[in-house]
């Protein structure tokens, strides 16, 4: 299978969301490598007319009353946010400057 | 006294509960105390919580002494993996991005061990977000394995077994994904249990992998772990994925093999791609060993093969960073937990508060797993990998499948060595992995697995015995199990634990 290079590594860093430093995505490149030769088995037995199977026992979709249910108070849903405001979680700036 | 009282099985305490002969604060206090004797080597908690065991075991004598009906576990205190939410006690995941972190809500199970009055002694510590075989993985440092402590409990619910092991709790919930619950047991000589897919609530389990996640019960003896089943099992409307069965009488199941009734007959199938080349040497000799006991039982021994079991580590190592790397999005610095900003940039965005945060907070392992994940989701590599994994879960489930209707329950080891030294498997990734290589299949599948101990091993320490039942079908594991665990107890003449060297207990 490809080899993952060290841009590659850089990018799916970015797309997670995780600032790696320079020695990390080194050593990530090899290791992710190791790794994907070694899961990459599965491509060669999985043929055309096996189903995939996403959930281990077959469910449909589970449905409730449409009825108000018990909710958590505002101030223990906030408790554990690092900064909050006037009752809501306060972010930093969602925007880029240009945008 | 209190020496005596860690040392009995949740079933016999529960007894001298009931019947007055001890009260739940002296049983209580008596694991506490062991607790703050033996955890500053073992390192199996990461928060004790004192008062709140000792206020829950006051309303549980209280209650007694009022003549109310308690439930079986009810005053036996139980130590709870730090992936479960908790009010009033901290849940971190063993991870620094929620270190110190008091969830809002308590998870169905917790809510469960509540009601039925069992003392919450504390958290226990885990590879952070449940990603490895070792603890190691842990950002609070590393859990140590009471029979040698240079060697590793297992992983990720290293904390609750090494707790149940080194007698600081009798009782303990772990969570499996790959094998997190019964290969600890494994290599601590302790019995753990990975019920049915569904079978126990996830609500409140902190995701890792949601549709191979599933909590249940550590334990030193088999009926122990029917009872704490009995009581954290059943459905959760809570928990969309939650069977809609009621919870088999396991129990029932446990006392009926202890007595030997029903072995004669059983089928029991060998996995034939779960033995051999990879298992250490005196692995496999206590486990053909188990096997041959139930054979002289009058249990009918089959062998059977599974041939794409071949590509289930392959399979899990795909599905499990791709679930992951979803469910990790969550910790994004913005609604709990760890929010750090980086440094040198003027008024940073979310996103790269998001990133510096996730960079501080999160260990090798879980960068590395959702680094994973992210790939094999990427457009171009979806169906060749993520695809091509749920393709070999369908396999998988046909293997079990012809293999269940050859045998009633299947038996292998459940981990293919003893316990290795710390440190010495923490650079080679795909090393780690192979620990799971008899236990993922039935995560895979939704199938429920048992491990216990099958004797001393290499090196002396505890190799585990793996019994698999069919989806729903988990009072086999507790007959089967309960048989063989009798017959095994019978010719050591002593419990495995009887024979944990003393820990050095600092006063």
């Amino acid at each position: 299978m490809s080899a993952i290079s060290r841009d590659e590594v850089s990018h799916l860093a970015h797309l997670a969301r995780i600032d790696l430093t320079d020695a990390e995505l080194d050593r990530l490149a090899g290791q992710l490598d190791a790794i994907v030769d070694a899961v990459a088995t599965v491509s060669a037995v999985a043929g055309e007319d096996v189903p995939a199977t996403s959930h281990p026992l077959p469910l449909t979709n589970v449905m409730r009353p449409d009825v108000v249910g018990q909710c958590l108070p505002p101030e223990s849903v906030l408790a554990g946010a690092p900064e909050a405001e006037q009752q809501r979680f306060r972010v930093p700036r969602i925007l880029e400057e240009e945008q | 006294m209190s020496a005596d009282l860690v040392r009995l099985d949740a079933a016999a305490l529960a007894e001298q509960l009931a019947a007055g002969h001890v009260s739940a604060v002296e049983a209580t206090r008596a694991h506490l105390d062991r607790i703050e004797a033996v955890d500053g080597a073992v390192h199996a908690f990461l928060h004790v919580a004192g008062e709140q065991a000792l206020a829950t075991a006051r309303d549980v004598d209280e209650r007694r002494r009022a003549g109310e009906t308690m439930a079986p576990l009810a005053g036996v205190p139980v130590a709870v993996k730090d992936v479960l939410t908790t009010t009033g006690l901290p849940t971190t995941c063993g991870s620094r991005i929620l270190a110190g972190w008091v969830p809002p809500y308590d998870a169905t199970v917790v809510r469960r061990l509540k009601a039925a009055g069992l003392p919450i002694l504390g958290k226990t510590n885990m590879d952070e977000f449940a990603m490895g075989s070792s603890t190691e993985h842990s950002a609070y440092g590393p859990t140590r394995n009471p029979w040698d402590l240079e060697r590793i409990p297992g992983g990720s619910g290293g904390g609750s077994a090494a707790a149940v092991a080194a007698f600081e709790a009798p009782l303990a919930i772990g969570t499996d994904t790959g094998g997190s619950i019964r290969q600890p047991g494994a290599v601590t000589g302790t019995v753990g249990v990975k019920p049915t897919y569904g079978g126990v609530s996830r609500y409140g389990l902190v995701a890792l992998a949601s549709s191979l996640d599933q909590a249940g019960p550590v334990t030193r003896a088999v009926l122990d772990a029917a009872l704490l089943h009995e009581t954290i099992g059943g459905h959760d409307p809570m928990d969309s994925t939650s069977l809609p069965d009621d919870v088999p009488p396991l129990v029932q199941a446990a006392r009926r093999g202890a007595a030997g009734d029903g072995v004669r007959g059983l089928r029991v199938g060998v996995v034939r791609e779960l033995d051999g080349e990879g298992y250490a040497p005196l692995v496999r000799r206590r486990f053909h060993e188990a096997v041959e006991l139930l054979a002289g039982a009058g249990a009918e021994v089959v062998e059977v093969s599974c041939p794409s079991f071949a590509y289930a580590l392959g399979a899990y190592y795909l599905i499990l960073p791709s679930e992951a790397s979803s469910n990790l999005a969550k910790f994004d610095a913005m609604r709990y937990g760890l929010r750090v900003v980086p440094e040198g940039v003027a008024e940073p965005t979310a996103a790269q508060v998001m990133s510096a945060t996730r960079a501080a907070g999160f260990g090798d392992e879980v960068k590395r797993r959702i680094i994973l994940g992210t790939y094999a989701l990427s457009a171009g590599y979806y169906d060749a990998y993520y695809g091509s994994a749920q393709k070999v879960r369908t396999l998988i489930q046909r293997d079990f499948a012809a293999a269940f209707d050859a045998a009633d329950v299947l038996l292998s080891p459940t981990a293919p060595t003893v316990a290795f030294r710390l440190g010495e498997k923490l650079d080679d990734p795909l090393a780690m992995y192979l620990n799971d290589i008899a236990t993922i299949p039935a995560n895979l599948a939704g199938v429920p697995g048992m491990s216990l101990p099958s004797g001393l091993a290499e090196d002396d320490l505890p190799a585990g015995v793996q019994l698999l039942a069919p989806a729903r079908a988990d009072e086999r594991l507790y007959h089967v199990g309960a048989a063989l665990e009798a017959m095994l107890v019978q010719q050591w003449g002593a419990r495995i634990l009887d024979r944990l060297p003393a820990l050095e207990v600092s006063a």
